[in-house]
């Protein structure tokens, strides 16, 4: 496995797994864009579909329905990190089916 | 910065940091700092690993190339931080090793740029825009002469800054004038991202 291949799979093992305000059930399913309602499952919806659309409100929404700002902050990076993952892994596997032997 | 936390919720040491890269830089610290250095055991630190490893580990790809690489993944996340950071970078890097192009830009129709690097572009931005791209989109790539290696150095590259633009747009990151990004690539140039 490669070091960047390691490196990744330590961040994603590190913002699921460990220590942190949001419960392990919610980060994973910011992580998977699927399960969260309103507001916070708007904003995961947003960070990895549309993150550019992101407004003020959107994340003043989420932190004024009961969730701390930290709790916010791992959200968010939770939906950025498994968003990007899908990415690389759709690529990855079409580069494997693009490089291998008839 | 949309969250307080992350505009002033550092600890003492890390505030005093500030104050001296503001003296030493004379500009701002840049909210992409001020991210790494929040709570960094559970996003800074192992987002560095993974990002040093993507942009500075060993790669058939020049750095100013990875850094490009960087900057039109932002700009097909409609990301005006990164896009402006990572230019900067790439030109700088260019300038420094040579080799790249003179009039780096991530706009592809003005830009004289190789075609393995073009064709690795074009397919980094489907992947960015659509969230997909399939083995067509790879045999394309292939084709214009990248290797399997540079396909996987490339998408670590587009990992990595599909992560960092998503959070620069969520949380808002002050975008600051040309100064602060020319020291910022400075320092990344020098450092990495460690």
């Amino acid at each position: 496995m490669s070091d960047v291949t390691q490196a990744r799979r330590a961040l994603t093992s590190r913002i699921l797994e460990g220590s942190g305000e949001a419960p392990p059930s919610e980060r994973r399913a910011a992580f998977d864009n699927s399960g969260l309602a309103a507001p916070l499952g708007a904003l995961v919806d947003k960070v990895a579909r549309r993150p550019y659309s992101v407004t003020d409100e959107d994340i003043a929404a989420a932190s004024e329905s009961g969730k701390s700002e930290d709790r916010v902050f791992e959200i968010v990076v939770c939906a950025a990190v498994g968003a990007a993952t899908r990415q690389l892994d759709t690529a990855l596997a079409a580069l494997e089916a693009a490089t291998r032997k008839e | 910065m949309r969250l307080r936390i992350l505009e002033s919720g550092h600890g003492f040491g890390t505030k005093l940091l500030f104050v001296l890269i503001r003296t030493a830089s004379r500009q701002p610290v840049l909210d992409v700092i001020k991210l790494v250095m929040y709570r960094p055991d559970f996003y800074g630190r192992p987002m560095q690993a993974v990002t040093q490893d993507a942009m500075r580990g060993p790669s058939p790809w020049s750095v100013g190339d990875r850094e490009l690489m960087a900057a039109f993944v932002a700009k097909a996340n409609r990301c005006e931080f990164c896009t402006k950071a990572h230019l900067a970078v790439a030109q700088a890097a260019y300038r420094r090793d040579g080799g790249g192009s003179s009039n780096v830009s991530p706009d592809l129709e003005s830009a004289t740029i190789e075609e393995p690097l073009r064709a690795t572009l074009l397919m980094l931005g489907k992947l960015t825009r659509e969230h997909a791209v399939d083995a067509d989109d790879m045999r394309v790539v292939l084709a214009a002469g990248a290797s399997r290696q540079q396909i996987e150095d490339a998408l670590a590259v587009c990992f990595s800054f599909n992560v960092i633009g998503r959070l620069a747009d969520a949380f808002g990151f002050f975008v600051p004038g040309p100064k602060a990004f020319e020291a910022g690539a400075q320092y990344l140039l020098a450092r990495g991202y460690r």
